[in-house]
C-alpha cells in the first residue's frame, strides 16, 4: 500500500513504498523485514488469545451454578487447561515482545532491521509449529493437568495427551529464546550514533531485561518438561515418587522458570506504559534511570523468588521465609515504577487519548495487582489464600488488567505506524472503558471468593459462593465485549481509517521520524540521537513550538 | 428483596474457627488496610494531576526537575521498611503455624482420589469428615495415595499438600463449636472439585459421645501391633531375636546414627523411609538385611505401624519443625 | 552466524559491527544452553542424591574405557579447532582445513565410540523400556540412571552432530574463499561452541562415569 507523505520542508505529498507495499504470501512468509515478523506474530497470538478467551467464557458460564453443570467435569479440567496454556505461552509471552518488540525495537534504536533478521522469521516458524503441536493436542481432546503440569499426576495418572502439549510448549520456547538473544544483541550493538545506554527509550529498556529472562529462563522449562515427559513415557522415577521420585523437584524447576516468565508477561507492559506516559503527558518520564535500573531489578530478583509457589507444598519453613522475603523485595521496584510514572504526570500537558485511557489503567490495575501480590507474599496468609481464587485475581489483575491494557495501550499508540491509519478514537475510548468496567467485575469478586475459600480449578461449588460467581461471569461478558470491539474497528481501520502522516501524536522518538507506514528499510536517512530520549522539554520550549 | 437479604449477609471471609484464624484475619486487614491507604493515596494524586494538568488547562507548567534522588530514596526505603514489616509480621505466625504443639492430639489424613480418608487413634475412621472437640489441638499426620492433594480448611486459616510417598503436618485448635468446610485445594484429577467434606466441631462431651458411638473399634497402636507381628517384624525387631536389629523402645524421635555418619531423627518420616526403603539409612553398626515391605503395605497399615512403634515410647526431645 | 560471510550483511552499518555482534549472539546463545545442560544437570544430581547406592552400582555398567577415550579424543578435537582458528588468522589456510577436518573425523570417532557404548548397552539390556534388564524396585532406580545417562550423554551428542555440520559447512566456506583471514568470524563462533561443547563433555563424563563408578 503506498502512502501519502508530507515532509516538513515542504508541503508536497510524495508516493511511497512501505513495508506492507509486497503483496505476495511469498513476500510475507519468506520475509526478514522485522516488522513484517511483527505482524505475522500478531495474527498467530489473535488466533489463540481467541481460542483461550473462549475457553474462559465457558467455563465463566459453566460457573453461574454451583452444580457446574454446564459441561463435564473432565471437560471443564481441560477447558482450564487449554485457558492457562495457551495464554501464557502461546499469547501473553510472546505478545508485546514478538508484535511490538519485533515491530519498534530497530526503529527505536535507529537501526534497519534487528541483529539476525533470518533467526526472526525462523522463531516465528518455531512459534507456529509449537502451536501446531498444542493445536492438535487441543484437537484431539487437550490436556486435563492444569498448565502447571505437576507431578505426578501429570507424569503418571493423567489420561491426556500430555506428551504433544509439552512437546508444543518445549517447541515454542526456542522461538522465545530467540528472539530474546536477537533482541539482547540488537541493543547492545546496534544502537544509532548518539544513542548511549542512557537515552535509549524505556520500552528498549524493558524488551532488553525481558529478553536476559528469555535467555536464561526458558531453557529449563525446556528441561523439565522434557524430562516430565520422558517419566510419562518411559515410566521412570524422577517426579513420581511411587517410582522413586521427587515430585517437589518438578515444582522446583517448574516454578524456576515459570516465576520469570511472569516476569516476561508483565515487563515489556512496564515499558509501553512508560512510552505511553511520556507521549500523552508530554513530558520526559520522572526518574528515567530509576525505572530503567528498575526493570533489570525486576528481572534479576524475579529469578530468587520462585518457591513463594510452594509456601505450602511442604519445602522447608526456612525457603519459605527467604522466598517470602525476596518477594516482598522485588515488590520494590515495581513501586518505583508505579510512582515514577505518577510523577511524571506532575506539570504535564495530559492529554486523555485512547493509548493514554490504557496506560491510566494500567497503572491502577496493576498496582491493585501488585499490593495483592504483597499480600500472598506473606507467608501466614499465604496459607490461607493459597490455590484459591484470591491468587487467580492477583495474576488476572496482572496479566490482564496489567500487560494485555498495556498491549492494547501500545497497539493503539503505534497502530497508525504500523498501518498508515488511524482508529476511530471514539471508538477507542468507549472500549477501553468498557474493558475497565468489564474486567473489575470480573475479577474483583474473585478476591473475597478466594479469601472466602473457594479453591481454584473448581468446576463446581459449595452454594454461598453463588453471587460473586455470578458477579463474575457477567463482568466477562462485559469483558469480551470490549475485546471484540476493537478486534472489529482496528481491523476496519486498515481499510476505512484515516490515512497518517509520519508523527500523528507529535510524540518524540525515532519511530516518529519516518512514514507511516515505514518503508522497508526504515530510515530514509539513518538517525542520530542528539540529546536525551523524551526531550518535550526542549521542544516545548523551541521557538514556535506550540503546547501541542 | 433477595439483594437486600444478601447484603445483610455478606461475608468477606469465613468464619473464625481456630485460633490461628483471627490472628490471620487481622494480618490481612492490615495488609489490606495499607496496600488499599497506598493504592487510593496513588489513584487520588494521579487524579489530581490530570485535571489540574490536562493539556487544555493552562496550568504552571515551569519546567520541573526530572528526577530526584531524595525522592527516589524516599519512595523505597519506605515501601521497604513497611515491606519488611510485614513480611515480619507473616514469617512469624507462619513459624508458629509450623511449630507442632506437644500435646496435639494425632489424626492421620489419607488423600486420594477423590476423598479423603481420616483416623482417629481410637481406630475410628471417618471419610469426608473429621470431628474433632473444641479448644483441643489437633495434629494431622497427611499422606497421599496417589497424586498431590492439598487439605484446605477456610475455617481455620490452614492449608497444607499432601504428597504420595511421604508425610505432611498441620495442626489447629478448633475455637469454635460448629461445622465447617474441608476442600481440597490442589488439583488432582477429574472429581478434584468433589473432594470435599466437613470439619465438625463438637463441645468435649458430645464428642466423647460420638466416639462412643458406633462400632467397637480397635486402636490404631493395637492394630499396628498386631500388624508387627503378622508381617514378622518383631521376629528380629525384638530382644533375643536371631538377627540382630535396632530394638524400638523409646526409638521415636530420639537421634539414631546412621551408616554413612549422618545422625537423623527418628520422626514418622524416617521410620515409614525404613520399612519402605531399608537400604537407604543403614544405622550404624548394622548389616542392610532388612527386606523391603514397598507394596505390601497400605497407608493405613504403615500409619498403624507407625503408632505402634510411638506408642513404644519416645525421646524426650519435642517434635519441632515438623512440616519438612 | 551468517553463513553469506564474505559480504556486509544489510542490517549491519559495518564489518566490525557484524562482527561483534555474531560474537556476542554466540555468547547469548551459549547462555541458553549452560541453563538448558545446568538445569538437567541439577535435577540429575537431585536425583542421585535420592539414590546414591543404586545410582553408583548402575554406573558401574558403564564403559570407563570408552568415556576416558572419548574425553581425549574431544580434547584433542578443541585443540585442533582452536589451532585452527589462529591458523586462519594467520592465513594458512590449507592448515586450516587440515585441522578442521581432523576436527571432524574426530567428532566423528567420539559419535562411533558413543555409538558403540549405545549398542552395548542396548545389547545388554540397559536401555530404559520394558526390556529393562533389571526389574523391581532397585531395577526402577538402575533403569533411572540410565535414562539419565541416555538424555545426557544424547543431547550432548546432538549438540556435537550439530557441531559437526557446522564445522562442515565452515570448511566448504573457507574453501570458496567466503570465510577468510580478514572475515574469520563465522570461524570463531563455530569453535566457540565446539570448545562449549567440549566443556558440556567434561562435565557430564566425571557426573556419570567417575562418581561412585569405580
Amino acid at each position: 500500500m503506498s502512502v501519502l507523505l508530507y515532509s516538513s520542508d515542504t508541503d508536497e505529498p510524495r508516493e511511497r513504498d512501505s513495508y506492507l507495499t509486497p503483496h505476495t504470501l511469498r513476500s510475507w512468509l519468506l520475509t526478514t523485514d522485522h516488522k513484517r515478523v511483527g505482524l505475522l506474530y500478531l495474527f498467530t497470538i489473535i488466533v489463540f488469545f481467541v481460542i483461550a478467551a473462549v475457553a474462559a467464557g465457558i467455563m465463566r458460564l459453566n460457573l453461574l451454578t454451583p452444580r457446574g453443570d454446564l459441561v463435564q467435569a473432565e471437560t471443564y479440567n481441560r477447558l482450564f487447561t487449554l485457558h492457562g496454556v495457551l495464554m501464557v505461552w502461546f499469547f501473553l509471552i510472546p505478545s508485546i515482545p514478538s508484535v511490538l518488540g519485533n515491530f519498534l525495537l530497530p526503529l527505536m534504536i535507529g537501526a534497519r532491521d534487528l541483529a539476525f533478521p533470518k533467526l526472526n522469521l525462523l522463531s516465528w516458524y518455531i512459534f507456529i509449529l509449537g502451536g501446531a503441536f498444542a493445536f492438535y493436542a487441543l484437537l484431539i481432546g487437550g490436556v486435563d493437568t492444569g498448565w502447571t503440569f505437576y507431578t505426578p499426576y501429570s507424569s503418571t495418572y493423567s489420561n491426556s495427551n500430555v506428551v504433544l502439549m509439552a512437546a508444543g510448549i518445549f517447541i515454542a520456547g526456542f522461538s522465545s529464546i530467540l528472539t530474546g538473544l536477537n533482541f539482547i544483541v540488537s541493543i547492545h550493538q546496534m544502537r544509532a550514533p548518539g544513542l548511549t545506554w542512557f537515552r535509549l527509550r524505556l520500552f528498549v529498556w524493558s524488551l532488553y531485561a525481558t529478553s536476559l529472562i528469555l535467555v536464561l529462563a526458558t531453557p529449563v522449562l525446556a528441561i523439565t518438561l522434557c524430562l516430565m515427559a520422558l517419566e510419562r513415557i518411559w515410566r521412570v522415577g524422577i517426579f513420581d515418587p511411587s517410582l522413586g521420585g521427587d515430585p517437589l523437584l518438578f515444582q522446583h524447576l517448574f516454578w524456576f522458570y515459570s516465576h520469570p516468565a511472569v516476569y516476561i508477561m508483565i515487563l515489556p507492559g512496564m515499558g509501553v506504559v512508560s512510552e505511553l506516559i511520556a507521549a500523552f503527558a508530554r513530558k520526559r518520564v520522572f526518574g528515567y534511570t530509576f525505572v530503567a535500573f528498575s526493570s533489570l531489578a525486576i528481572a534479576l530478583i524475579g529469578f530468587l523468588v520462585w518457591g513463594h509457589h510452594m509456601f505450602v507444598s511442604s519445602q522447608s519453613v526456612f525457603a519459605g521465609m527467604i522466598f517470602s522475603f525476596l518477594s516482598f523485595l522485588v515488590a520494590v521496584p515495581s513501586a518505583i515504577k508505579v510512582f515514577n510514572w505518577t510523577a511524571t504526570l506532575y506539570k504535564g500537558s495530559i492529554s486523555l487519548d485512547t493509548p493514554m485511557l490504557y496506560a491510566l489503567g494500567f497503572i491502577g490495575l496493576f498496582t491493585v495487582g501488585g499490593m495483592t501480590g504483597l499480600i500472598l507474599a506473606a507467608l501466614a496468609v499465604d496459607v490461607h489464600v493459597h490455590d484459591t481464587y484470591f491468587v487467580i485475581a492477583h495474576f488476572h489483575y496482572i496479566m490482564v488488567g496489567g500487560m494485555v491494557t498495556a498491549f492494547m495501550g501500545g497497539l493503539h499508540f503505534w497502530w497508525p505506524k504500523i498501518t498508515g491509519r488511524m482508529y476511530p478514537e471514539l471508538l477507542g475510548k468507549l472500549a477501553a472503558i468498557i474493558i475497565f468496567i468489564g474486567f473489575n467485575l470480573t475479577f474483583f469478586p474473585q478476591f473475597v471468593l478466594g479469601y472466602l475459600g473457594m479453591p481454584r480449578r473448581y468446576h463446581a461449588y459449595p452454594e454461598q459462593f453463588q453471587v460473586y460467581n455470578v458477579l463474575s461471569t457477567a463482568g466477562a461478558s462485559i469483558l469480551g465485549i470490549g475485546y471484540l470491539l476493537p478486534l472489529l474497528y482496528l481491523l476496519w481501520s486498515c481499510f476505512y481509517g484515516r490515512r497518517v502522516a509520519e508523527n500523528p501524536w507529535n510524540a518524540l522518538g525515532f519511530e516518529w521520524e519516518t512514514a507511516s507506514p515505514p518503508p522497508v528499510h526504515n530510515f530514509e536517512k539513518a538517525p542520530i540521537q542528539r540529546d536525551e530520549a523524551y526531550n518535550y522539554a526542549e521542544v516545548a520550549s523551541a521557538p514556535g513550538a506550540g503546547l501541542s | 428483596m433477595i439483594w437486600l437479604s444478601f447484603l445483610a449477609q455478606i461475608q468477606f471471609s469465613p468464619e473464625q474457627a481456630s485460633r490461628t484464624a483471627s490472628q490471620v484475619d487481622l494480618l490481612f486487614l492490615c495488609l489490606v488496610g495499607i496496600t488499599g491507604s497506598v493504592t487510593l493515596v496513588v489513584a487520588a494524586v494521579a487524579l489530581f494531576f490530570l485535571i489540574k494538568y490536562r493539556r487544555t488547562a493552562s496550568a504552571d507548567r515551569t519546567p520541573a526537575k526530572n528526577s530526584s534522588l531524595t525522592v527516589e530514596v524516599t519512595w523505597s526505603v519506605i515501601p521497604l521498611a513497611i515491606f519488611i514489616i510485614l513480611f515480619g509480621w507473616g514469617a512469624r505466625l507462619y513459624l508458629h503455624e509450623s511449630e507442632i504443639p506437644a500435646n496435639a492430639t494425632e489424626i492421620h489424613v489419607i488423600g486420594k482420589q477423590w476423598m479423603w480418608k481420616l483416623e482417629h487413634l481410637q481406630g475410628k475412621r471417618e471419610i469426608n469428615e473429621l470431628h474433632v472437640p473444641v479448644g483441643r489441638t489437633i495434629k494431622l499426620l497427611m499422606t497421599s495415595q496417589d497424586v498431590i492433594h492439598s487439605f484446605f480448611i477456610p475455617g481455620f486459616r490452614i492449608k497444607e499438600d499432601v504428597l504420595p510417598g511421604r508425610y505432611t503436618t498441620q495442626w489447629f485448635t478448633p475455637t469454635r463449636i460448629g461445622t465447617y468446610e474441608l476442600f481440597c485445594a490442589q488439583y488432582c484429577g477429574t472429581n478434584h472439585a468433589l473432594m470435599i467434606g466437613r470439619v465438625i466441631v463438637l463441645d468435649p462431651t458430645a464428642f466423647a459421645e460420638w466416639l462412643r458411638r458406633g462400632e467397637e473399634t480397635v486402636s490404631v497402636a493395637q492394630t499396628g501391633e498386631r500388624l508387627f507381628r503378622s508381617f514378622g517384624c518383631s521376629g528380629c525387631h525384638s530382644p533375643g531375636a536371631s538377627v540382630r536389629a535396632p530394638l524400638l523402645q523409646s526409638i521415636f524421635n530420639s537421634p539414631v546414627p546412621l551408616q554413612d555418619g549422618r545422625i537423623v531423627r527418628s520422626d514418622e518420616r524416617y521410620i515409614r523411609d525404613s520399612i519402605l526403603l531399608p537400604n537407604t539409612e543403614i544405622v550404624a553398626g548394622y548389616d542392610p538385611v532388612m527386606p523391603s515391605f514397598q507394596g505390601r503395605l497400605s497407608e493405613e497399615e504403615l500409619f498403624a505401624l507407625i503408632t505402634y512403634i510411638k506408642s513404644l515410647g519416645s525421646s524426650q526431645q519435642s517434635s519441632t519443625n515438623a512440616i519438612h | 552466524m551468517s553463513t553469506r560471510a564474505a559480504e556486509l550483511a544489510e542490517q549491519f552499518e559495518d564489518v566490525a559491527q557484524q562482527r561483534e555482534a555474531s560474537t556476542l549472539g554466540m555468547w547469548v546463545f551459549l547462555a541458553t544452553e549452560v541453563m538448558f545442560f545446568g538445569a538437567l544437570f541439577l535435577a540429575f544430581s537431585v536425583t542421585r542424591s535420592l539414590h546414591v547406592e543404586s545410582f553408583s552400582q548402575a554406573a558401574k555398567h558403564l564403559d570407563i574405557l570408552a568415556g576416558t577415550i572419548n574425553t581425549a579424543v574431544l580434547f584433542t578435537s578443541s585443540f585442533t579447532t582452536a589451532l585452527a582458528v589462529s591458523a586462519l588468522q594467520q592465513g594458512q589456510l590449507k592448515r586450516v582445513i587440515g585441522l578442521l577436518s581432523v576436527s571432524i573425523v574426530l567428532g566423528g570417532l567420539f559419535l562411533a565410540i558413543k555409538g558403540h557404548e549405545y549398542h552395548e548397552k542396548w545389547v545388554e539390556g540397559f536401555f530404559p523400556g520394558n526390556t529393562f534388564a533389571v526389574s523391581g524396585p532397585a531395577g526402577n532406580e538402575v533403569e533411572l540412571f540410565f535414562l539419565f545417562y541416555f538424555i545426557l550423554t544424547g543431547l550432548h551428542g546432538i549438540h556435537l552432530l550439530i557441531a559437526l555440520g557446522v564445522t562442515a559447512v565452515l570448511v566448504w566456506l573457507i574453501v570458496t574463499n567466503r570465510v577468510t583471514p580478514t572475515r574469520s568470524m563465522p570461524l570463531e563462533a563455530s569453535a566457540l561452541y565446539w570448545h562449549f561443547v567440549d566443556i558440556v563433555w567434561v562435565f557430564v563424563f566425571p557426573l556419570l562415569y567417575l562418581i561412585g563408578g569405580r
